[in-house]
């Protein structure tokens, strides 16, 4: 089980959660069962999003494997200058 | 993928030497081409008319006149630009910020464009093009934008991120909150709290070369482009979609790069001087103005920022929050998922370990350029406002303000305060190094002071495509498609070398075009020699594989018994002790007869680029009869990772240093009553030179990213975050005034000294 954590620009598409627990493997199917539950989080990863998994960020790589008890936390996309 | 911790700390060969730049020679001797240098064969020139107005209708356009000028071969307006985004609102707002779309929403908006056989033609065409403007309410404040009076930018913007949409369209169009405990609970247990607000003026990057390009549209459908910026790719993929051609028929080629900063990775004025091309049947070349570069291009967001902490008797701080107001131009954040107050908004408390915090980010749009990335974007402004409010928290607690942030600061297995709990991190490291530095022991005389503060950047890695190629003399070739911002040439040449296990000398690096590599990512967050290195080092040993099979197949044994030791081919078993070892070029010069070329190859994303922190120490000397104020000392003490090229490095560090004083005390977008900018050159817009600036100290703190094989952390945006803050508690130590509006220009420090009662 792994436990995710939204900041508050997603929690609208997200009916006012703020936290969940999902079962999930990698970020690829955290984020397919997400979208999947939450539909209008959809758009959100089409702007660009970035997931923290126990402290590391990802923006891109969806193949990272999520320890079980992991901490995620869905997080805007950031740039660089 | 790059999780290979046993790699960190290795000893290296090359890698941390402090060898000769391979760019140098041409850049000192003039043979570099920058983006104005390239030029196309009957090429034309192309030239913007762009809206004097902050706000404006358009309700006549007429070219006609300008058409027929003899010498113009294609007038553009919004008119030939239709809208092929297919509702990629990002798309659209690029394309309605290239060229207004019925409305001009800043000075400096471009409604027109002509091509014309010379610049005399051009400017004649222009002054034929006739507009009218129905002159529309404007706001370019961000506090007056947020009024329930302003004049509202867009009726289609409804403020994201509430739990609700609201009723109303609104200048504000997103809020993001960030943080953890319960902030109203932790200060109603502090025993001291400070709130003070901030404002910080917009400010550009300052790059010294013009956005420049060459643009040739054929009429197969194909195209070329040969351009001035810090992503070809990104390029390539936005001009494809704008101007409905296929990506891999456009082809971009990146130039030499006279200084990005974040303001190269976003398209101006690219896409047009292609649908000019388009329309004339013939290249034209493009160069922006130095005031068209200030009105036209993205400089960063002026600020609105209030700051409250509370601390305990004992220093510990219990509850922090931070209300950010950020403006964007005249359209939402470049990435609509990522607003720019809502980054201030998170790396606001990054260096802080604090129960309870909490920080607001609005984001707001007000009638000026669209607002590009800047070095650490919105960062410096947040640590402007917390380190300078941190500095007045330690002052009531009795506290010095380095003991105060040592005490406070993050560390491994802290919550941040935008959410995840943080690994290995160098804040404490770096403000021990402060509290050891001899800076920190120098005397000081009257009206000079010192200030401290820290900085945070995130770092990333982003899509990365990379080739090795060795040619049959030995040499190497790296192709990479991330650009040289910053010396990355070098220190990717030095990590190809170091893997090869070949003389840095033996590698030449070069910048593909989009033709030759699969995608990359714009060379921004940190990310050259982060992820290129990364991609590099598994390219090389790909390319030590086929090296250790051809070696096999000369030797005539299994590759199984081959290994690759110091740049040599050896067996590994005794039993071919008469077996000579084979150098790289060695097996090279055979390779035609062994399997062809070699090469290796590696597209990859590398994430973790690895969090980073600096502290940084600043005097100052401030004249109370005329407000000016003159660094005399500034040491940079930063977590860099594993410092590749070390001279690189503290270039980096000292360049963001740089940029940061002359943010902190003179760069400023001035505009009038009327909207209109009034700075719009570097006569009137003051950055730093060398007079203004005393020699930059620098110290590495090489805390490996364990996520790296080499350990490397993004280096080149975190320094530009602390000065400001550094700056402004410098200048309160001097002469007693806190300043709270950046730039801290002699007028504003004055004004502050004679209020002070001074």
């Amino acid at each position: 089980m792994v436990s995710v954590t939204f900041i508050s620009t997603f929690r609208p598409a997200l009916g006012g959660a703020d936290a969940l627990e999902i079962e999930a493997k990698t970020l690829r199917e955290l984020m397919r069962k997400l979208v999947k539950k939450y539909p209008r989080l959809q758009k959100h990863i089409d702007e660009g999003i970035a997931l923290a998994v126990d402290g590391e960020i990802y923006r891109d790589n969806w193949d990272v494997e999520i320890p079980d008890g992991s901490e995620v936390y869905l997080m805007p996309r950031i740039q660089g200058g | 993928m790059g999780n290979d911790p046993s790699f960190t700390n290795q000893k290296f060969k090359v890698i941390g030497s402090r060898v000769q730049r391979p760019d140098g020679v041409d850049k000192v001797t003039g043979r570099a081409r920058y983006g104005a240098d390239h030029n196309a064969p009957g090429q034309l020139v192309g030239l913007f008319l762009r809206s004097p107005h902050a706000h404006a209708r358009i309700t006549r356009l007429d070219t006609a006149r300008a058409e027929k000028l003899s010498g113009v071969k294609a007038v553009i307006t919004s008119d030939d630009l239709p809208d092929l985004t297919n509702g990629d609102a990002t798309a659209y707002t690029i394309l309605e910020n290239c060229m207004a779309r019925g409305r001009a929403l800043y000075d400096g908006h471009a409604v027109a464009a002509v091509a014309a056989v010379d610049e005399q033609t051009a400017k004649k065409a222009l002054k034929l093009i006739k507009v009218t403007y129905e002159v529309l309410p404007h706001v370019t404040d961000v506090d007056e934008a947020m009024k329930p009076d302003a004049p509202v930018l867009h009726d289609h913007i409804y403020t994201a991120g509430l739990p609700r949409k609201p009723r109303k369209p609104s200048n504000v169009y997103n809020v993001a909150e960030f943080g953890h405990g319960d902030v109203d609970k932790g200060f109603a247990q502090a025993d001291v709290i400070v709130e003070q607000s901030y404002k910080t003026e917009q400010t550009h990057q300052g790059y010294i070369e013009p956005h420049a390009c060459v643009a040739s549209a054929s009429p197969d459908g194909t195209g070329e482009l040969w351009v001035t910026t810090q992503g070809h790719f990104h390029y390539r993929s936005v001009c494809a979609t704008l101007l409905g051609m296929d990506i891999a028929k456009l082809k971009v080629t990146s130039s030499e790069i006279g200084g990005g900063f974040g303001g190269k990775t976003h398209v101006w004025m690219e896409p047009i001087a292609l649908a000019l091309s388009r329309k004339a049947n013939r290249p034209v070349k493009v160069v922006m103005s130095r005031e068209e570069v200030f009105r036209a291009s993205g400089p960063t967001s002026s600020t609105s920022i209030d700051v409250k902490i509370g601390a305990k008797k004992d220093g510990r701080i219990i509850a922090a929050f931070a209300a950010l107001r950020y403006q964007g131009g005249a359209f939402p954040g470049y990435i609509p998922g990522m607003p720019w107050a809502a980054i201030g908004a998170m790396t606001a408390f990054t260096s802080y370990k604090l129960p309870n915090v909490k920080s607001v980010g609005y984001d707001v749009v007000v009638n000026r350029p669209k607002v590009a990335a800047y070095r650490a974007p919105s960062a410096p402004m947040a640590s402007f406002a917390v380190e300078s409010t941190i500095d007045m928290v330690a002052a009531k607690v009795g506290m010095k303000p380095l003991d105060f942030r040592i005490m406070n600061a993050a560390k491994k297995g802290t919550r941040s305060s935008f959410g995840p709990v943080y690994g290995p991190i160098g804040i404490g490291a770096t403000l021990e190094a402060v509290k050891d530095h001899p800076h920190m022991r120098a005397k000081l005389k009257k009206n000079q002071g010192r200030g401290i503060a820290c900085g945070f950047w995130f770092n990333f890695g982003g899509q990365t495509c990379t080739d090795i190629n060795i040619a049959t003399d030995g040499t190497v070739t790296v192709t990479v498609g991330t650009i040289d911002v910053g010396g990355a040439r070098a220190s990717l040449s030095l990590i190809a070398a170091e893997e090869l296990g070949v003389p840095y000398e033996q590698v030449k690096a070069h910048i593909g075009d989009t033709g030759s590599l699969g995608h990359n990512d714009t060379t921004e967050g940190s990310r050259g020699t982060f992820s290129s290195g990364m991609a590099i080092i598994f390219a090389a040993r790909q390319a030590i594989d086929v090296l250790r099979e051809r070696a096999a197949i000369m030797w005539e044994i299994p590759v199984e018994d081959v290994i690759w030791e110091d740049g040599h081919a050896r067996p590994r078993l005794k039993k071919y002790k008469k077996l000579k070892p084979l150098s790289l070029a060695a097996i090279a010069a055979a390779s035609p007869t062994t399997g062809g070329p070699i090469a290796g190859h590696n597209e990859s994303v590398p994430d973790n680029a690895g969090v980073s922190f600096a502290s940084h120490i600043c005097d100052v000397e401030v004249d109370p009869e005329t407000g000016a104020t003159r660094i005399l000392r500034y040491t940079v003490v930063q977590d860099a990772g594993k410092a590749i090229h070390p001279t690189y490095v503290e270039g980096q560090m000292q360049g963001g240093a740089a940029q940061g004083i002359g943010w902190a005390l003179n760069e400023e977008y001035i505009y009038g009553e009327d909207g209109r900018l009034q700075n719009p050159g570097f006569l009137d817009y003051r950055i730093p030179v060398c007079s203004d600036l005393p020699f930059i100290d620098t110290q590495i703190l090489e805390i490996p990213n364990p996520n790296h094989p080499y350990g490397i952390r993004g280096v080149g945006e975190t320094s530009i975050v602390p000065p400001l803050a550094a700056i402004g508690n410098a200048i309160s130590n001097a002469v007693g005034v806190r300043m709270n509006h950046v730039p801290m220009s002699p007028p504003r420090i004055l004004k502050a000294i004679e209020e002070a009662g001074g």
